[in-house]
């Protein structure tokens, strides 16, 4: 390398480093706010971190009787993992039956899967709301979960793998005698697992962050999630700032968790999604 | 005899009739949730539209266009119309152009091309709630106490800056902007860094060879335009999640309590949330979502044409 390319690189490197910092800072600012008094919030001066990390506050979160994070928490996982197990079956069903079932109308059921991708998701939400309404599960479980499972995307993404999927497999078993539910569940799924995992864990993130939605339907208390839970506490006149921000670290720790055990996999399914 | 036939034509309709079952066994659900969930939602906005439906999601009295006229003449529609314009003329360019250079900075960097793409991607997985929260009580807090007020006071003894509650200067939309930024700009950076890495290393050292230098004529001639595709579908993305905008501006802008009626700026899903859900008025309420839909789809579609969508090269 010579002197130029050296330089070079130093200055990528600052800029990068510059920029992480920046990245980084609202990250730091919940743990420190969490950890902190309501006074030392509020004091000009910016203080780096709490004189004394005040653990209490989780524990007078837990047991705020306004507040309802447990039952936030509660609600946010159920309506997740409902929703992406759910959105998996469906749409992975539906991707194969369109990539390899020679079915004469398979065509135009395909056009009528295509054009609902154009249709702005969460643009329809008054009109989903209205139907959702008329089946009575306003502030239902439910209501939380069904609706976001017929997820265009992923059948697509599933419909792309599985006609890439190599098609001895699939014939061989069809030799031993498999039918096609058969060949689906004992061939190709186990084969897949990458791109289910890929899928997934973007759903849970979406699902668990989700706030429009959950925030029309789920009305009485007993069905807000997390983000509903969150956002109440801060259009409130007065916020308990410890416990808003306390709120906020127990509503990112899963959803980091899960990011940082599987993040290859996150990766990949970004990757997917921008190619299509 | 015609035995034969008719038992090769019933083995053969036994078996289309199976494969049809099958094939409704594996998609049917998909279908059938898309026609309740989406299909069966727009025709019936559409027809609850020319319909009073006040504190009830049930048609009522036919008015016929009533609630478009209403809608048109309502200042607070045709402002959130404005409004989602400027944020989408304000988000979109900057995201691209951050997402980009930052794939462009970690595809440079090496051995830790890793490390920097996990840190731009991590607030990824951080909801549009929590970041509204740090960016409205904290990073923009207007009060002396705010981080950024705290460090315009360190840089040049900078008086405090109330962010979110004033008209003039807007400063909202700075507030409104970095947090869609930081929240999605690590997002489009993967993708950016996918499509980076396929273009082929030996149109590079082909360049070279040329006499090109690395860094703005090898980026202007071959890697821009090795980006095309990527590019035109993240600013399509962009443009359609933009015109969608929703959670920011209630939980930063928002203000009146949990009812949050008053609003500095407003875009058309809060305008449509606030109709339906605050003034219980379904009928403008379905009004207003149909001509939003179609906005958007029309964008879509001009869009996709303009620059010729899903064109290979």
């Amino acid at each position: 390398m010579d002197k130029r390319q050296i330089l070079n690189r130093i200055s990528i490197y600052i800029i990068l480093i510059l920029f992480s910092i920046a990245y980084l800072i609202p990250f730091y600012i919940i743990a420190r706010n969490a950890l902190m008094t309501q006074r030392e919030i509020a004091q000009f001066d910016w203080q780096l971190w709490p004189e004394t990390a005040q653990w209490q506050n989780l524990t007078n979160l837990l047991n705020d009787p306004i507040a309802n994070i447990t039952v936030g928490l509660k609600n946010s996982t159920i309506v997740s993992v409902l929703q992406v197990a759910g959105r998996l079956i469906i749409t992975s069903l539906a991707g194969y039956g369109l990539a390899r079932i020679r079915y004469k109308w398979a065509d135009q059921v395909f056009y009528f899967v295509l054009i609902a991708l154009m249709v702005p998701s969460a643009a329809i939400f008054v009109q989903t709301f209205l139907v959702v309404a008329s089946l009575g599960w306003v502030s239902t479980i439910q209501g939380l979960v069904v609706p976001g499972m017929f997820d265009v995307f992923s059948v697509f993404i599933f419909r792309q793998f599985f006609l890439d999927f190599p098609r001895e497999l699939e014939d061989a078993a069809l030799v031993d005698g498999l039918g096609t539910f058969g060949i689906f569940w004992r061939i190709v799924v186990p084969n897949s697992t990458g791109v289910f995992i890929s899928l997934g864990t973007l759903g849970l993130i979406r699902s668990w962050n989700a706030f429009l939605w959950p925030l029309v339907i789920g009305q009485s208390r007993e069905t807000w999630t997390v983000q509903v839970v969150l956002s109440t506490f801060l259009t409130a006149q007065t916020i308990n700032l410890p416990a808003l921000f306390m709120g906020a670290a127990v509503g990112i720790v899963p959803v980091l968790l899960v990011f940082f055990i599987v993040q290859r996999y996150i990766v990949e399914g970004v990757r997917v999604s921008g190619i299509k | 005899m015609a035995i034969p036939i008719p038992e090769l034509h019933k083995a053969t309709g036994d078996r289309r009739r199976k494969t049809a079952l099958e094939f409704w066994l594996f998609v049917g659900p998909m279908v059938l949730g898309l026609l309740v969930f989406v299909y069966i939602p727009i025709v019936w906005g559409l027809m609850l539209s020319f319909f009073r439906a006040r504190n009830t999601v049930k048609p009522t009295e036919f008015v016929g266009l009533t609630n478009y006229t209403e809608l048109f003449s309502d200042p607070r529609f045709i402002n959130s119309l404005q409004t989602v314009v400027v944020f989408a003329i304000i988000i979109v360019p900057v995201t691209f152009v951050l997402s980009l250079g930052l794939a462009l900075l970690v595809n440079d960097a090496g051995r830790n091309t890793g490390f920097f793409r996990t840190i731009f991607f991590i607030p990824t997985a951080c909801s549009y709630v929590v970041a509204s929260l740090v960016w409205k009580t904290s990073l923009f807090n207007g009060l002396p106490s705010g981080f950024v007020n705290n460090i315009l006071w360190l840089v040049n003894e900078i008086e405090p800056i109330a962010w979110i509650n004033t008209v003039s200067p807007p400063y909202y939309w700075l507030v409104l902007g970095t947090v869609r930024l930081w929240l999605q700009s690590g997002f489009y950076m993967i993708i950016f860094l996918a499509a980076l890495q396929e273009i082929p290393r030996p149109l590079y050292e082909a360049a070279m060879v040329d006499g090109a230098r690395r860094g703005w004529q090898t980026f202007r001639h071959i890697t821009f335009p090795m980006l095309r595709n990527t590019s035109v579908s993240v600013l399509l993305l962009l443009f359609i999640e933009a015109f969608q905008a929703f959670d920011e501006f209630r939980n930063i802008l928002a203000t009146g309590g949990a009812s949050g009626t008053q609003i500095l700026a407003r875009p058309p899903l809060i305008y449509l949330y606030n109709v339906a859900f605050q003034d219980q008025n379904y009928g403008r309420g379905a009004a207003g979502a149909f001509v939003v839909t179609v906005l958007i789809l029309g964008v879509t579609i001009i869009q996709g044409r303009l620059f010729g969508f899903g064109k290979r090269e």
